[in-house]
């Protein structure tokens, strides 16, 4: 079952452009994660998701509903954190915590005092005095303390240490192992690299990349490093030519016979030919003007 | 109702402050008069005799001799001016500063629906007016008894009635205004009620100016007409209730379908 699904979907602010023509699927139990950098549409398109913004689509469903007409249905069971985290000064953690369980109308407090111990997050605390970690920390306990089927989370770790984060993704995997999906919003590849399913990769409003993320690491990009003397300006396919000591790194997407016919003619010390990581697919999709997979 | 009450705890320190503010002049003002009184008989018609000025606060119309009209002018203003300041400025922060602070984000990403945020909210607001007027009106007759002095109680509830509507009109059309600013704007809150205020005195001092009377809600809460007619106009009353309402259901109808950035 698609859980979440966008067809055509864009947004225009003023003349400036938010996302354009957007389509795609998030699978129930999926951890999806969702790559750009600032200002590529991430933010947008989860606005429009929970019913913040208002943008013109053929479809765009949670839960198999529309989000115009069933918004109150779906996001009782969405758990949603900002990229912000942000909160009424002069409230206390715990009456911040309090008034979301409320606006559900739930009982979360069982749920949300084992959050609190997991996350380290002193709840007596007002919000003036968090930093941007702490504050995010209470986000997570607003999103996971209802046991939503959904996660939508905007660029949840910045801010978090990294045993913090450990802490937040075990939570989620469990969550996820439990059948809930998760949508992670993010400019961390590894993080997506290492516990998403599946990403899309925005690129100025537009999807350029939608895949399993082992499929997406798996282009006929290559990463080509070697030490000795090339000449490569002849070759089609070449990209981000790093030279570096009489070592020499770029990307190449072509024939490799003609890549070995060029290599064979060079005085060559060393040759390595790997895939690409993700965090490098990211940066072709962006360098490469126009490219679709 | 949780919207409800969060939004009267969220404004419990600033209610605070400007009840206390205002009771503290309006107090000022009641326990003075007994020592006025006996020097106002020489005053008044200095007071009176003041031109401009004199029209601009009705003293021309009023004997500051008896309570009920020195308390109409002094603690009047205050009422008047200061509750305005305060409806003015919950009114307008009330939507625009969620979008300010971006904890709009955070209530509307839960299954609430935006009528119920805009309903809740505005009835906050005007529970917090009722709330500072009342406890103004009952501080002021404690007092006025205390210190031994009476009144026309009609005419004293009937002067406190057209300020609890003057500034639950300002709240309802700042609140309005507010569901179209993206910024909390308290400038453009204070702005009006200032505006709205300067309205009624040049009305006051020249007949010249008198159309100005419409357009401003200070017209119905002039002490010296209601004083000497013992009612409130409800021409201007009804003016403004209808315009509040035009605000108020704009407002409704922006922030249904506003973009929250």
């Amino acid at each position: 079952m698609e859980i979440i699904k966008i067809e055509s979907l864009s947004k225009y602010y003023g003349k400036a452009r938010g996302v354009t023509d957007l389509s795609f699927s998030v699978d129930q139990g999926e951890f999806f994660g969702f790559i750009g950098p600032n200002g590529a549409g991430k933010s947008t398109t989860i606005r429009v998701l929970l019913g913040l913004i208002h943008g013109s689509y053929d479809k765009v469903e949670i839960f198999g509903k529309d989000i115009a007409t069933h918004q109150q249905e779906i996001l009782a069971d969405v758990g949603f954190m900002s990229s912000e985290g942000m909160f009424y000064n002069g409230m206390k953690v715990k009456d911040i915590i309090r008034l979301s369980a409320d606006l559900r109308k739930k009982d979360c407090s069982v749920e949300a005092k084992r959050l609190c111990d997991v996350l380290q997050l002193d709840t007596s605390r007002k919000i003036e005095e968090l930093s941007l970690g702490n504050r995010k920390k209470v986000s997570i306990v607003c999103a996971m303390q209802h046991r939503p089927s959904l996660y939508i989370f905007d660029e949840p770790t910045s801010g978090l240490d990294p045993l913090i984060q450990h802490e937040f993704f075990t939570l989620l995997k469990e969550r996820n192992k439990e059948g809930a999906t998760v949508f992670l919003s993010s400019h961390i590849l590894s993080e997506i690299q290492r516990y998403c399913d599946k990403a899309a990769i925005i690129r100025e409003g537009k999807i350029v990349a939608y895949d399993n993320v082992e499929k997406l690491t798996k282009t006929k990009v290559r990463r080509i490093t070697l030490i000795g003397n090339v000449d490569i300006e002849s070759l089609a396919g070449v990209s981000q030519v790093k030279r570096l000591n009489g070592s020499m790194t770029f990307f190449y997407e072509g024939e490799i016979k003609n890549l070995l016919r060029v290599l064979e003619k060079a005085d060559l010390k060393d040759l390595m030919i790997n895939e690409p990581d993700l965090e490098e697919v990211f940066m072709h999709y962006y360098k490469k003007e126009g490219e679709i997979l | 109702m949780t919207i409800y009450l969060h939004e009267l705890k969220r404004n419990k320190v600033s209610l605070m402050i400007w009840t206390t503010v205002i009771v503290l002049f309006v107090l000022m003002i009641v326990i003075i008069y007994p020592d006025m009184k006996k020097e106002m008989e020489s005053l008044n018609e200095l007071f009176s005799s003041m031109g401009g000025f004199s029209a601009a606060f009705s003293m021309d119309r009023l004997n500051l001799g008896v309570l009920l009209d020195f308390y109409s002018i002094e603690a009047g203003t205050v009422l008047c001016l200061g509750g305005a300041f305060y409806a003015s400025m919950i009114g307008i922060s009330s939507l625009a500063k969620e979008e300010k602070d971006h904890t709009a984000d955070f209530i509307l990403s839960h299954p609430v629906n935006r009528q119920k945020v805009i309903i809740e909210k505005f009835l906050a607001i005007m529970t917090l007016i009722i709330l500072m007027n009342v406890v103004v009106v009952v501080t002021t007759v404690l007092t006025i008894m205390v210190i031994g002095e009476t009144l026309d109680w009609k005419i004293f509830y009937l002067l406190h009635a057209s300020y609890l509507l003057l500034q639950m009109e300002v709240g309802a059309i700042c609140f309005g205004i507010s569901a179209f600013l993206r910024r909390d704007s308290i400038g453009i809150g204070l702005g009006l009620a200032t505006t709205l205020y300067f309205f009624n005195m040049v009305a006051n001092i020249t007949e010249k100016a008198e159309v100005l009377k419409y357009f401003t809600p200070f017209a119905y809460t002039e002490g010296a007409d209601i004083i000497t007619t013992g009612t409130l106009d409800i021409k201007y009353s009804l003016i403004w209730l209808t315009i509040s309402l035009v605000f108020l259901v704009g407002g409704y109808i922006k922030y249904r379908s506003k973009d929250i950035l």
